[in-house]
């Protein structure tokens, strides 16, 4: 029955990927490439793409373009839920005993040391699309930075730190701008 | 688990997920710092620190990162009704804009136009994430505490240049925190 394949095949992926996006990235191409062969490896490469292109968890947009292809809506559909199942009983068992214990002493030693690692994580996170903005994919030399890139990044940043803007608006305009700076560069620089 | 006003706030909690999901490219921490200007910032439904603990956890359960913060959010903000509420608000964006994707994905993924535009809201997310951090470890160091600051540079240097894995960093940020327990109620005893 292939919704049921659907369903527990994500539902290993959202068992067993710990850390987010990447760490799931092996399972699924292990379930849906290497075990059942919903998509090619080629199929899948473009998956990843469109994951990393448009919103969302990459496990949760795989479990939806992969249900889809096999067993449409409903595939869709029970693939998500078995991706995030998992997480749901997990997660809330987690809430209860955080919100429990948080009070606890030695529960909040642990917090405390935990706080500056989380922000060091983000830090790094941010940095790390800063350095794809920055240079691409391509070696960290000054010849291959993407002044454009980092003058918007430096323009958003002012208007996030200084002006407090809406963080998604400031995204939105930051990827029209690129668009409209990119094609008025064309026009009047032609190569 | 005391819940924040619990049914009445539902639609806003619904709202507020769906349109932080639909907007938020990249990977978990991406969507943990825009929950974080919502949740806390703008609406302030959560403090700072248990933030940062949510996200901890969202970090180190199995499953999508992002699915995860919103089941938190979601017990916290209104109980079991806001967790399912939360998480659905998260999923239905990506789900949508996958299922339309799967249809025309070859030509989605090969658009310049397309690339442009994402290429410049990299440069948006890269400050989105860099403010939040400037507000964060800000006050990590106004807390004069060196074990915190020296926690939050060993985690960064951890992460970002020996890229070791997120799941060893956070045991070890809480490893630090029991040691410190253990020390500090030690340093009682003796008094």
């Amino acid at each position: 029955m292939i919704y049921f394949e659907l369903f527990w095949s994500f539902l290993q992926v959202g068992m067993f990927s710990i850390g987010g996006g990447y760490a799931a990235m092996p399972l699924i191409q292990s379930q849906v490439v290497t075990r059942h062969g919903w998509l090619t490896m080629n199929e899948f490469t473009d998956l990843i793409t469109i994951a990393e292109m448009t919103p969302g968890p990459i496990a949760v947009n795989s479990a939806t373009f992969v249900g889809i292809r096999i067993a449409g809506f409903a595939g869709a559909t029970v693939a998500t839920f078995g991706c995030i199942l998992p997480s749901c009983f997990i997660v809330s068992l987690l809430a209860f005993i955080y919100y429990r214990y948080k009070k606890l002493s030695a529960l909040q030693s642990v917090l405390a040391s935990l706080r500056p690692a989380v922000v060091a994580l983000i830090a790094a996170a941010g940095l790390s699309i800063l350095q794809t903005v920055a240079f691409g994919g391509s070696a960290a030399a000054l010849e291959n930075v993407n002044w454009l890139g980092l003058g918007l990044f430096a323009a958003a940043f002012l208007l996030l730190r200084k002006w407090k803007w809406n963080p998604i608006l400031v995204m939105c305009l930051c990827g029209v701008s690129f668009l409209v700076l990119n094609l008025l560069g064309n026009l009047l620089l032609p190569h | 688990m005391e819940t924040i006003g619990g049914k009445k706030n539902l639609p806003k909690l619904f709202f507020s997920t769906l349109y932080i999901s639909a907007f938020t490219f990249g990977g978990g921490f991406v969507i943990i710092t825009f929950m974080k200007r919502k949740f806390v910032d703008e609406l302030h439904w959560i403090d700072e620190d248990e933030m940062l603990d949510l996200t901890a956890l969202a970090q180190s359960s199995p499953g999508a990162i992002a699915v995860n913060a919103a089941i938190l959010v979601g017990w916290r903000v209104a109980g079991f009704p806001g967790m399912i509420i939360a998480v659905l608000g998260t999923i239905i964006p990506p789900m949508l804009i996958l299922s339309i994707i799967s249809f025309f994905y070859t030509a989605f993924a090969a658009n310049p136009y397309v690339a442009l535009v994402l290429k410049g809201m990299q440069a948006g997310v890269a400050a989105v994430i860099l403010d939040v951090v400037c507000g964060l470890g800000g006050k990590v160091i106004q807390q004069r505490r060196p074990v915190y600051l020296i926690v939050m540079v060993c985690a960064f240097i951890a992460t970002f240049f020996l890229e070791i894995n997120v799941i060893y960093i956070i045991l070890a940020a809480a490893a630090i925190g029991i040691l410190l327990e253990v020390w500090n109620r030690k340093k009682g005893e003796r008094k």
